[in-house]
Order: structure tokens, then sequence, then C-alpha cells
């Protein structure tokens, strides 16, 4: 088992060192100042108090979205309709927080509980359909991605619109807000949450009756049923969980400093960049934040490298990308294994012999 | 010498020559190694070490492809054959004679027939794959290798789904093979088979050689005794049946399968607690399809099923199991388990609602921990540790878990479907052991095996399935004969009236 896991952590430190080398390699054909570019990439986020501060930023939104895909692809559903319920969740926090007067310490906790609901319901409507029609979660939950987009949009500009923004909410009230931690940063008390939500869903899944139910489901469907296990309840359990954890991250980054109004007229990415969360972390909510610190340091340095350089943000997808194919690749260095673990069994022999 | 992925050695210095024109047995318990040592041969598997001559050449076999072009061909235990088309298109396919770009279906067909005539195969070639008998299929499956040159013909376990009939018929062609200048080698636990067939055997355990020896001047008691290391007991010391109670009835059940085909006709029958009723057939009879009704996996069924005097129709699985209804299900990779969870997590699926294992909510890991090691060493399986993920174990040890898992819950009624198929001698007895044990203390035991040795040895008494019904049932399955059994199985003799399927007593439905 050691064994295994040490391998696992050597094969993704070679996936990011070779995706990094080639996204420098890359550097070094567009650029005319690739040294000074990747300097900036690999440093930038250290530069300053305020750039280290956006990477623990964009960190939170991470770890509830990814957080919510572990636990529906543990169960082996694959509902990409986290995007629709951050979306959604920012959304119903925002009207909450518009509508709703309450009292400063009141007033977070409902907003957030309406925003996670919210979600809830979202991607539940692929779950329910998937069991009264057997519709696949993936194509129902991938098309209503577009109808949260546009139910937002709506909302927005039909309820709570500022006539003097033309395309944004009215400015959300402090009692709602979420304070920042730290004077002159954006970060702020949501990455306590995100934190909480990150150990929680490991408990959930490893150590209580219903995410050990969800995790048979999700390996062996057919096993699950010969065992008893409820599939129906696990699907919906699973998927109304995980939109959840997602509307509830929607919800925490709508009340953040980093927004004043509601005005996400185009979908955000962070239901798909779960995906790649869910992919690091191995499915396991706990690794979930630490998956989330390297994707958002790797594009704060992006962002850096962008404005201070003439290579453009978008390198960084293709740095992506190439970690998750290696990531994925089960070939990929199984010849290393292959040795080590000959080597292993050799020895063992050996042992044996000798006692 | 070949090491797998999960560090296990399974070949270490072995060794085997074959004689051109010789039957040679391959023999050995399960995870001895015996089918690692053919993937070698026929390029699935790469060696870690050592060398293959061929022909007194030294080569290297990289791929199948690169196997068949050297002169060997293997059939594997499951069929390699596509369905849907016919048994020529089934033996040309992918060496298919051409005419242009399209392939020459006359000369095909033609070329088949030549191959099936030459070595006295008697069989439809226009005929589709889907609609042959088992051992015809297999029949098919030997020409495929023979139309492509092979000299070495590796057999994987080719009688474990043939009917006595159908292999003697296999003996027979095999036979002739050899005469024809083909080398055999036929994996097999099946002593008395290689007894019958073989020239010489290579003798396995442990991923080792045990040495090779002529069949002829050795005794199936040797043979075991090499096999497992230790004289396996064939007969059971049985006690006579004490029965009890009735725990399990069916009344005319009838069950269409989901293309509406009707697989159980009218089947009635009784069980009682201390008794192990055995139900033997050719596979596809419909035993698989009255399993799943009885332990509530299929609801759509007529008649009537009663598990410990509760009628288990709109009854759930768990409701069902909650009845103390264990099941050994038929395919333990597709239903029996999960390959990428590790062992702990295997042995708890239908019983982690327990009080001893979970609270409201949680689980009690360190209750569940202890249990695990527990049963790990009191049905030997062979892992580093419970953290072993399922998948990693040889077929024998995911076995012995799931039986585990399943006699655990302190059963009243057993299910098992084909528990000892496809694993060691060992691990057969173990299994074996457990189900007179849970008869003698009370259990109904309804054991579905092909196994016949197993289904004699075992049950008190014995039905013979054919076509969704009761062929033939015996109530002292101790008198028994193989050939006769051979009979019922195949539909040749039917009995019209069935005695002792239901007991009297309880006639109260």
């Amino acid at each position: 088992m050691n064994r295994a896991k040490r391998f696992e952590v050597i094969r993704m430190v070679f996936a990011i060192l070779i995706a990094l080398l080639i996204s420098f390699i890359i550097i070094f054909f567009v650029s005319e100042e690739p040294v000074n570019a990747i300097v900036q990439l690999v440093t930038g986020p250290f530069k300053s108090k305020r750039n280290l501060a956006n990477v623990f930023e964009s960190m939170i939104p991470l770890v509830f979205t990814g957080t919510g895909v572990c636990i529906m692809f543990s169960a082996n559903q694959i509902n990409l309709a986290g995007e629709g319920a951050f979306h959604v969740g920012g959304l119903i926090a925002a009207v909450a927080a518009l509508k709703i007067a309450l009292p400063a310490g009141v007033s977070p906790v409902v907003c957030l509980l309406l925003a996670a609901v919210a979600g809830a319901i979202l991607t539940a409507i692929p779950a329910i359909l998937k069991i009264r029609t057997e519709a696949s979660e993936l194509v129902s939950s991938l098309m209503i991605n577009y109808v949260a987009l546009w139910f937002s949009t709506f909302i927005l500009m039909q309820f709570i619109c500022d006539p003097a923004t033309g395309s944004a909410s009215y400015s959300i009230p402090d009692a709602a807000s979420l304070p920042s931690l730290m004077r002159g940063t954006r970060i702020h008390s949501g990455i306590f949450i995100a934190l909480l939500v990150a150990v929680l869903g490991y408990l959930f899944l490893y150590k209580t009756k219903i995410g050990y139910q969800l995790r048979i489901v999700g390996e062996n469907e057919e096993y699950a049923r010969y065992s008893g296990i409820s599939i129906v309840k696990v699907i919906l359990v699973s998927q109304l969980l995980g939109g959840f954890i997602a509307g509830l991250g929607g919800g925490v980054e709508l009340l953040s400093p980093i927004y004043d109004r509601f005005s996400w007229t185009a979908s955000l990415g962070y239901g798909w960049d779960a995906i790649i969360i869910c992919t690091l972390a191995k499915k396991n909510p706990l690794y979930t934040p630490f998956a989330a610190l390297f994707l958002a340091y790797l594009r704060t340095g992006a962002s850096i490298m962008s404005r201070a350089t003439d290579v453009s943000f978008e390198i960084v997808q293709i740095t992506q990308a190439v970690i998750i194919l290696f990531v994925v690749a089960e070939q990929f260095l199984s010849r290393y294994k292959h040795k080590m673990i000959a080597r292993e069994a050799k020895e063992a022999l050996k042992e044996e012999e000798a006692s | 010498m070949k090491i797998y992925s999960n560090g296990v050695v399974a070949n270490e210095d072995v060794s085997l020559d074959l004689k051109k024109g010789e039957i040679h047995a391959l023999l050995g318990e399960n995870g001895a190694g015996k089918s690692t040592l053919m993937k070698v041969l026929f390029g699935i598997e790469s060696p870690d070490q050592g060398k293959i001559l061929l022909k007194g050449q030294e080569t290297a076999i990289k791929s199948p492809q690169d196997a068949i072009a050297k002169g060997i061909g293997m059939v594997h235990q499951h069929f390699m054959l596509v369905p849907s088309l016919s048994v020529a298109e089934n033996i040309i396919l992918g060496v298919a004679p051409v005419k242009g770009i399209f392939i020459d279906k006359k000369r095909a067909v033609q070329e088949a027939r030549d191959i099936a005539e030459k070595y006295n195969f008697h069989i439809d070639v226009t005929a589709r794959v889907e609609e042959i008998p088992v051992g015809v299929k297999q029949k098919v499956e030997i020409l495929k290798a023979l139309y492509r040159g092979a000299e070495i013909l590796i057999l994987d376990e080719p009688t474990a789904v043939l009917t006595p009939q159908e292999t003697g018929e296999l003996f027979v062609q095999l036979k002739k093979l050899k005469e024809n200048g083909h080398t055999v080698i036929f994996i097999s636990h099946k002593l008395d088979e290689i007894k019958e067939i073989c020239d010489r055997a290579t003798i396995m355990r442990n991923g080792r050689s045990m040495g090779t020896y002529q069949v002829a001047g050795m005794s199936t008691d040797e043979m075991s005794r090499l096999m497992v290391g230790r004289e396996v007991v064939l007969k059971f010391e049985k006690k006579p049946a004490e029965r009890r109670q009735t725990l399990m009835q069916v009344r005319d059940l009838t069950v269409h399968n989901s293309q509406g085909v009707l697989k159980v006709d009218h089947l009635s029958f009784d069980v009682k607690g201390g008794e192990i009723l055995g139900i033997a057939g050719v596979e596809g009879n419909g035993q698989s399809e009255l399993v799943e009704v009885m332990t509530g996996l299929n609801q759509n069924y007529q008649g009537t099923v009663r598990v410990a005097n509760t009628d288990i129709r709109k009854k759930s699985i768990k409701e069902i199991r909650n009845r103390s209804l264990a099941h050994i299900p038929e395919d333990r990779m597709k239903s029996g388990c999960a390959g990428t969870l590790n062992i702990l997590e295997n042995l708890f699926s239908n019983q982690y609602e327990r009080k001893e294992f979970s609270g409201r909510m949680f689980l009690k890991s360190r209750e569940m921990q202890k249990k695990a090691k527990e049963w790990i060493a009191q049905y030997r399986v062979k892992c580093s540790s419970y953290k072993q993920k399922v998948g990693m174990l040889s077929g024998g040890n995911i076995q012995k878990v799931i039986v585990a898992r399943e006699f655990s819950t302190n059963p009243s009624i057993i299910i098992a479907n084909q528990p000892t198929r496809g694993i060691d001698v060992g691990a057969s007895e173990l299994i074996r052991r457990r189900l007179l044990e849970f008869r003698d203390a009370g259990c109904a035991v309804i054991l579905i095996s092909a196994d016949l040795n197993e289904v004699l040895s075992l049950s008190d008494r014995l039905a013979v399935m054919y076509k969704g019904q009761f062929a033939g049932i015996f109530t002292d399955a101790e008198q028994v004969a193989e050939d006769l059994l051979g009979q019922y199985m195949l539909g040749i003799k039917k009995d019209e009236k069935l005695e002792g399927a239901i007991y009297e007593s309880c006639e109260t439905l």
C-alpha cells in the first residue's frame, strides 16, 4: 500500500515537472524575454503580499467545487452541474442579501444556506431524471448549466439590477458580507468554511455509513445492489450533496470582498476546474485544498507573467492539460513501477529463502 | 520468471519442455502460475527473466500475433468469438481470403469446411456462433487456431464448461491432433482427465515447477500431493442430515428473461434447514434466473417464493438478506466484490449496519479492522494486509473474501452459486467444509454447481436442471452415477413425475 502511494506521489511530481518543462519550452518559442517570463510565472506569487493573497483568494472557490465533484464522482455520478450550482449559489446569495434584511451575524449564514440549497436543487434535477427515466446525468447536467446561466441573468436583469450599472446588481449590504481577514488583502473568512467543507467531505465519504454505500456504488454498482444497498438513495444523496457544496461555494464567493455586486453574466468555470481538482486529489476531499492551492498558484503566476511580459495567460491552460494527461495516463511510468516492484519482490524472495 | 504489477512472483525459475506430438498437462492450483506461464508463451505477458527455445532456436514472443506466426495457438477459458458471425467467418477472421477489397465468402466457407474435415470436426460452418452449444464453440476455437497454422495448441481449462459427453468427444479429437503431430498443452485441475489423455504432466505449485512426470506411472493421489503439498480429501466425512423446518419454499415459479425467453418453467421445491440441495445442470438452463429470484435481484416472476416463511414478493434485497440469507454469486468480479476497494471495504457491504460495526452515522473503524483481521486469518486469505485492493488478489483468495463476508453474518439460508468455480483445490476444500459445517448447524444450503464431483459429494438431495425444469431429482445424492447425471443434464433422460422436490408435510400454501 505504501509502495503504491509513494509511486502515485512520484508520478504526480513527474507529471507536474514535465508539464512545466513543456510550458517553458513554449515560452522560449513565443516570448522576446523568456527568462523574465518564467521567473515571473514561478516566483511572481511570492513577490508581494498582495500577490500571495491572490493565490489564497482564488483557491477558495476551487476547494468548494472540487469537494462537491469528489463526492459525486466517488459515487460514479458524473454530474457536471457543479458549474451551474456554483453560479446559482452566487445569484441566490445575492438575492437573499438584497431582499432579506437581517442583522450582521445572521445574514451571511442565511444567505449561504439558501445558496447551498439552490445549488442542491440544481444538481438534483439530473439525479431525479436519472432515477425516473434513466437519462444519463452526464448529458442532462451538462445542458442544465446553460439553464442555470441564463436563468441567473434573467433574475439579475429582472429583479436586482442596479440601473446605474446596467448589468450588475445593487451593492451587497455590509451586513451580509464575509469580512476580510487581513488588511490590504481580500482573503476572507470563507477560507475556514472551505477547509471545514474539505474535512467534513472526507469524513462523510470515508467514515460514515452513507459514504461507504456511496463508494461501493461508485466502484461497482452491481455489487452494491447485490449487497442490498439502495442505488436510488446513493444517486440522489451524492448529487444533492455535491450541488449543496458547490452552491455554498458560489455563495461564499459572492459575499466575499472580491465582489461588491452580483455581475456574473458569463460562466466562471469553477465547476470545470473542479474536475481538475478532483483528478489531482484522487477523489479524496482531504486533498482538494492542496490541489486547489497548486492550481491557484499556477494561475496567479500566469496572471502576473501576462501583465509583466508578452506571454499570455492562456499558457497555463497548456500546463494544466499536460498535467491531467499524465495523471490519468495509466501507462505513464508503468515500466519504472514494474522495475520497482520486481526489485522488491526479488528481495522478498531472497529473504524468504534466507529464513 | 514473471513478476506481476502487484508484486506477486507468478513464475519463479520455471522450466517446461514440450515434445512434438504429445499432450502435455499443466497441473496446479489456482494462483500456481499456470496461466501466467501460458500467457508468456502466447506473448500476452513478457518474462522478467529466462528464455524460450522454439525448435532449438532462441526466440522472443512479443505479442499474440507473433505467437500465432510462430505456430502457437491458444484456446482461452472464455471464448473469443464473435457471436453474431458464422462459424466460418469466425475461423477466417483476420486472415480472410480476399477478392479485391472484399472477403471471398465462398472460399472462406470452403476453407473452413476443409479444415474441419481434415481434423474430423463435424460442424456446420454456416451456423451462427450464438446459436451453437458451448461444446461446438470450443471446437470452433480449436479450428481457429489450427487454421492459423498452430503446431502447439494451448487449451486453458477446456473441460470446465463441458458436459461429460462433450468432454469425451473433445478427448477423441485431441488424440487425433496428437497423431497428426500437433503438440497440445492441456491445463486442468481435474486429475482423472489428465490421467485419461495426457502423456506427461508438469506440476506447478506456488509459482514453481514441481517437476515433469510420465502420467502413466503416476497415481492421482501422487499428483494431488505434488499439487497442493498435502493429501487432499476428495471424499467428505458426512453425518446423516438432520432435517429441521422448511426455510425455502418455491412454488410454480416461472421466469422470463429480458428478451421474453422462458428460463424457469413452473418450478417447485422445498429446502429444509440442515440439508444441502444440490442443483446440477449445464449452464444456461435457468440456474442463474432461479438464483436471481430467490435473492431478490429479480422481482419480475410468476409464482411464489417464501424465504423463512415470508413471501419475498415486493421485498427489497436488503429485507431478504435481513432474513439471514447469504448469497455467493456466480460471477465474483461482476457482482461479488469491488476490485478497486480494499479487502476491509469488501468485507462489510452486507453488514456494516449491524450495531457492532456502526452507530447512527459513523462506521466503527476499529471494530471493523479487528474483525477483518480475524476473518482473513480464519479463511486463510493470502494478502499483505486488509488494506490490499481485492482486485490484486488471486481468484481463490477473492472468493475467500466473499465467502468470509457472506458466512460471517451467521446465515440460516445459503445460496451458493458455483462457489468453487475456477479456484484452487485448497480454497475449494475450505469452502466445501464450511458449507457442510453450516448444514450440520441447521442451515439450509442450496448449492448450484457445474462441478459434478462437488454436487455429488456434498448434496443430500440432488436436482438436475434442464430447460428451466427439474429433469430429475435424487433423494440420495451419493448413489448417483456421473454418467446417469450427464444424461439428465443433456435432456436425454427426463422424469415425468418428480418425487422428493416438495415435502408433503409443508403443503400449507
